[in-house]
């Protein structure tokens, strides 16, 4: 099961895999339904973080340190606790400046310094070199010792190999392209990777499950669980040592300190976190989980860590074997050959999630900072003049993969055989931990300038340098050892291990106080001492204020460009008359005659930018001026910057397109909106004047008449009847019209109550027409009804036989007495019922037909008399059939009646079936 | 988030209490070379430790106060 | 002259002119009113504002206009009370303006009042 073929075999068809995952969801991702936005994927992806060094080197360390290796872990979850305050500042920063890597983001912070963007691309490749090669060395020695099951031998030092048979070659060699494969397939503007990370989620899961598994089968399989394997240990003073690591001295607990700090800062800084941990996170609020997810992956993934170091150092106790290989080693040993390969993929993915992420971080870095710079400030290669870069940038980003893979190659044959993995990793962790007052003071601090970081992080580079990759490259006998133990030209103060005579501390204790004495120091004192750019302060407040920011970060653009092209510009977007208008008066208040003449400075090309942003947002803005004023040649970071921003042009102006039709139709539903308002307010008044109209006129009746009779008590008896009873009539008027007032009000605000109830028309237009039969015969107007059975209706009883009463006054007001005939006819049609009212009358004209049912609308013959009545009665009627379900209308011709119908629906079928049965 | 200066005031107590746990002189009390059934003390404490930061964590996150 | 639509307004109007001694013509809209106007001259004309067919704003432009009428005052009656209908009506060329309701003592001697005026004119 072991063969080369067959573990080669294993390890091509799992990277397949993840390979497959990424694929899937970049697929999901363009669909728009994302894989990666979730908490649990996102604390997931932050255990990138465990590498090749926690499953291999974390039980090498073990079992030399005893629990030395645990403030490592230790130190991110003190760090997540104050995440949602730190990282989430540095994530919000990233998307408000549209930061792509840490370098951008400390480039950013110091006014978009290029020189301070290319130095920490610089520290972040040099410094994670050893962590690389960490990594290489971890699979190939894995791979190696695998190879030679079943004897368990360590492998030749590469050293002494031919590059081209060693396997460390090989697998840098995989590693690198499974990057490229990964991480440079397109270019994406936001630098975002979603497939990678699903990829780095799906490889956590892996690396951890190995681990307990292989963890597990040691403490219970191996050994009879942990008190088994401590208690064997009891009896060797050597593991005994182990127990209680820290020596009594305060030096133990300060290292242990020094670690958890360093920790902290690398979980930040360590390019790929910041790539998982700032740039890739789709929602900040997903901190929250990973707060305590993370710790909990972490202390799950550690937990069997010391025993499997003891169940090692009691099963070799001859020291031939290396502790970092126990975890393989173990399950060599029991022949258990199946669990062997799981913790080699195990460890191979662990290394393979670290080296991707890593390096396209790096990459990223190292195009976007240190090699496009340089390229666009070459004037032979003309690339400011190039409309598209993109496949350029790729190129770049893959020979950048390669370089820095083999770099880290290049450090592991050179340094690599010296130490033991994790003090390696340490020495990388060091290095990233430098841009920890640079990056912090520039979150918190809004004095610090662009020279105290660049100071800063130069002092503490060169102290890193020197106290730990010098040692390194010294103990690998690439250097004069007597660098190491007498100082340079024989000065003892200047040692690289014990520096101006501090002595007793491990390396890397010692490493960190150095260099964040000098790297604090500098950062401080030369930014208090100098003052800072207008562009770098206005940085400086946006980063340390982000959280009160609400919009886009104000204008960097400093530019120039032509007068013409700017107007043409602005043109697109308010239009050439407006615009012209506008640079017109732009040039008159500089004195200058023709627009033409105007010169293309930054003034100018700020006044554009202010016009668009009052159209389209200052942000965008931006950009269009940045597409017009692009031949200037301008500062490095500002060409990078239109760069940039172009690639989003395409984007932004699609966007803005659908922005705009929005806009567009909302202010046509706006406008609309306010048509009906207006007119309904115009409505209400006319109701109102209407109504005190229709009040007054009974009033004014009533109170001429009063008077009269007031003032003339002399009035005949007959005479004081008829005024009496004009009195009555108009106070009647009155109070019918008042009562029909606030009765529509009641059922246009829709307080009327109703009730609801199955019924049968035939009863009601029979009671309403036994109601009115008086008032016919006084008339002397026929009147019949023609009443077929028809299904039952819900509706109101009442409120329908006040339709019904009103539609048959109405009938009887307007029929010539003594010759007049009213027909009521009642049928029923399908799922309707139609009652209707048929007068030989005088007939409504057609123009009249429209607004009779309107309020006070009455039509009477303007020869005679004014008909009686509120003209609200049809309004009431209509209101009430409407709220029923149905509808009234009228069909008329002038001089031969008119037909009043209201119809409405019938019942639900299975209440009609119940009432018929 | 309903009270968010409350819960960020919990969660930076218990990055303090993480602090105090995790470094001198909580760690030589439990500086000794025996075992506790039978895992050695030092481990058990740790452990033991970081489990209780991360259960707060998780309760005062993901809890509703 | 009284012109109203209203028949009970109407009655009540020229119950109280004829007992004031007023010799009272009546028109139940805008088209009557001027053929009453034109026939009768009376000294004073009450016109309801909101006549049938002719307005009683167009009514007294009409008699603004007719030189045969120039001896003639009016008096607009009107249900609406705005600032609006009082200025309308007076540049239409009205001496005096009534709200309704109005106090019938009031009315008389406005009405008085415009027929001295007339004599004096």
């Amino acid at each position: 099961m072991l063969e080369g073929w067959f573990i080669v075999a294993s390890s091509f068809a799992y990277i397949g895999l993840l390979f497959a995952i990424a694929w899937y969801a970049d697929r999901r991702a363009l669909a728009g339904r994302s894989v990666i936005a979730n908490p649990w994927v996102y604390s997931l992806s932050l255990a990138v973080y465990a590498t090749a060094w926690t499953f291999y080197g974390s039980v090498g360390r073990a079992a030399t340190d005893g629990v030395g290796f645990l403030p490592i872990y230790i130190g991110p979850t003190l760090l997540l606790l104050v995440g949602w305050f730190v990282l989430r500042k540095m994530i919000r920063i990233a998307r408000l400046t549209r930061t792509t890597s840490l370098a951008d983001f400390v480039s950013s912070r110091y006014g978009n310094s290029a020189l301070l963007g290319g130095l920490v691309t610089v520290i972040a490749v040099v410094g994670i070199l050893p962590y690389i090669s960490l990594q290489l060395k971890a699979v190939s020695t894995s791979f190696q010792v695998l190879l030679q099951y079943p004897q368990i031998v360590m492998p030749p030092p590469a050293s002494s190999l031919q590059v081209m048979q060693d396997t460390a070659f090989y697998v840098a060699l995989f590693m690198a392209l499974f990057a490229i494969a990964f991480g440079t397939r397109q270019l994406d503007a936001a630098e975002r990777h979603e497939g990678m990370v699903a990829a780095v989620a799906f490889e956590s899961l892996v690396k951890l499950v190995a681990f307990i598994a292989v963890g597990v089968y040691i403490t219970f399989f191996m050994y009879a669980g942990p008190g088994d394997i401590f208690s064997r240990a009891a009896g060797r003073p050597d593991l005994d040592v182990l127990l209680a690591p820290f020596g009594g001295a305060a030096g133990g607990y300060a290292s242990w300190a020094w670690l958890t700090v360093l920790s902290m800062l690398a979980f930040v800084f360590l390019p790929r976190q910041f790539q998982v941990a700032v740039i890739e996170v789709t929602d900040e609020r997903h901190l929250k989980r990973a707060a305590w997810a993370f710790p909990l992956y972490v202390l799950a993934i550690n937990l069997f860590v010391l025993p499997i170091a003891f169940g090692g150092l009691l099963r070799f106790p001859e020291g031939g074997v290396d502790a970092d290989t126990f975890v393989l080693t173990l399950p060599m040993a029991m022949h258990n050959e199946g669990l062997a390969l799981f913790v080699f993929i195990g460890g191979l993915s662990a290394a393979t999630g670290m080296v991707i992420v890593e390096t396209i971080a790096l990459s990223t870095m190292a195009c976007n900072n240190l090699v496009m710079p340089v390229l666009l400030r070459i004037r032979i290669f003309r690339l400011t003049e190039q409309r598209d870069l993109s496949s350029l940038l790729l190129d770049i980003r893959r020979a950048a993969i390669v370089a820095i893979v083999m770099g880290g190659y290049f450090y592991y044959l050179l340094a690599g055989e010296a130490y033991a993995l994790v003090s390696i990793g340490l020495i990388s962790f060091a290095a990233v931990a430098q841009f920890a007052p640079a990056v912090i003071g520039g979150l918190y601090w809004k004095g610090g300038t662009a020279r105290g970081a660049l100071t800063g992080l130069t002092a503490g580079f060169v102290v890193w340098f020197y106290t730990l990759m010098l040692p390194a490259f010294a103990k690998s006998d690439w250097l004069a050892v007597e660098l190491l133990e007498r100082g340079p030209w024989g000065i003892e103060l200047l040692k690289p291990t014990q520096l101006f005579g501090l002595a007793g501390l491990d390396a890397t204790t010692h490493a960190m106080i150095w260099s964040m004495i000098f790297n604090v120091g500098a950062y401080v004192l030369v930014s208090m001492l100098g003052s800072q750019r207008a562009g770098e302060h206005a940085q400086a407040t946006l980063f340390v204020d982000v959280f009160r920011q609400t919009g886009e970060p104000g204008s960097r653009w400093r530019g120039a460009a032509s007068a013409s092209a700017l107007q043409a510009l602005v043109g697109r977007f308010l239009g050439p008359a407006r615009a012209a208008e506008l640079f017109a008066a732009y040039a008159r208040n500089r004195g200058v005659e023709r627009i033409d003449d105007l010169e293309g400075d930054r003034d100018l090309v700020r006044f554009a930018e202010l016009q668009l942003a009052g159209t389209i947002g200052a942000a965008s803005a931006r950009t269009m001026v940045a597409t017009v004023a692009q031949e200037e040649p301008l500062e490095i970071e500002q060409v990078m910057t239109i760069i940039d921003e172009a690639s989003q042009l395409l984007a932004y102006s699609h966007r803005l397109e659908e922005k705009q039709a929005e806009l567009e139709s909302a202010t046509r539903d706006l406008q609309a909106a306010n048509e009906s308002l207006k007119e309904l307010d115009r409505l209400k008044d006319d109701f109102i004047s209407t109504v005190t109209h229709e009040l007054r006129t009974p009033l004014t009746s009533i109170r001429a008449f009063s008077e009269i009779l007031h003032d003339n008590p002399d009035l005949d008896g007959a005479e004081r009847q008829r005024f009496l009873g004009l009195v009555i009539k108009e106070s009647e008027r009155l109070t019918r019209l008042i009562n029909q007032v606030l009765d529509l009000a009641k059922l246009e605000s829709g307080l009327a109550e109703w009730r609801s109830e199955e019924l049968d028309l035939r009863d009601v237009v029979a009671d309403a027409v036994s109601a009115t039969s008086a008032l016919f015969k006084a008339k002397g107007v026929v009147l019949e009804t023609r009443l077929v059975p028809s299904p039952l209706v819900l509706g109101d009883r009442d409120r329908l036989m006040q339709v019904l009463l009103n539609l048959l006054s109405n009938a009887v007001k307007f029929c010539t007495p003594g010759s007049g005939k009213v027909i009521v006819r009642l049928a029923g049609d399908g799922g309707t019922v139609r009652v209707e009212v048929a007068d030989n009358g005088v007939g409504i004209s057609a123009e009249h037909q429209n607004v009779i049912f309107e309020k006070f609308r009455q039509v009477g013959d303007p020869m005679t008399e004014k008909p009686a009545g509120t003209g609200l009665g049809l309004a009431i009627c209509r209101r009430i059939v409407g709220h029923l379900g149905g509808r009234m209308g009228v069909q008329s011709e002038v001089g031969r009646g008119s037909v009043f119908y209201f119809i409405l629906p019938v019942a639900a079928p299975g209440e009609r079936l119940a009432a018929h049965g | 988030m309903d009270k968010p200066i409350t819960r960020a005031h919990r969660i930076a107590s218990l990055f303090l209490l993480g602090l105090f746990l995790f470094n001198y002189p909580m760690l030589a009390l439990f500086n000794v070379s025996h075992t506790v059934l039978g895992v050695p003390v030092m481990y058990a404490y740790l452990f033991a430790a970081w489990a209780l930061v991360i259960a707060l964590a998780a309760a005062i996150i993901e809890g509703r106060g | 002259m009284i012109a109203e639509d209203e028949s009970s307004i109407l009655l009540s109007l020229e119950f109280l002119l004829r007992k004031a001694g007023f010799d009272t013509r009546v028109a139940r809209d805008g088209e009557e009113a001027l053929g009453v106007l034109t026939a009768f001259r009376p000294d004073v004309a009450l016109l309801d504002v909101m006549l049938p067919r002719r307005s009683g704003l167009e009514v007294c432009r009409f008699i603004r206009a007719e030189p045969a009428l120039a001896g003639t005052r009016i008096l607009l009656l009107t249900a609406k009370g705005g600032r609006q209908d009082l200025q309308n009506g007076l540049a239409a060329g009205a001496d005096e303006y009534l709200t309704k309701p109005f106090s019938t003592h009031e009315l008389l001697e406005r009405v008085k009042a415009l027929a001295a005026g007339k004599g004096s004119a």
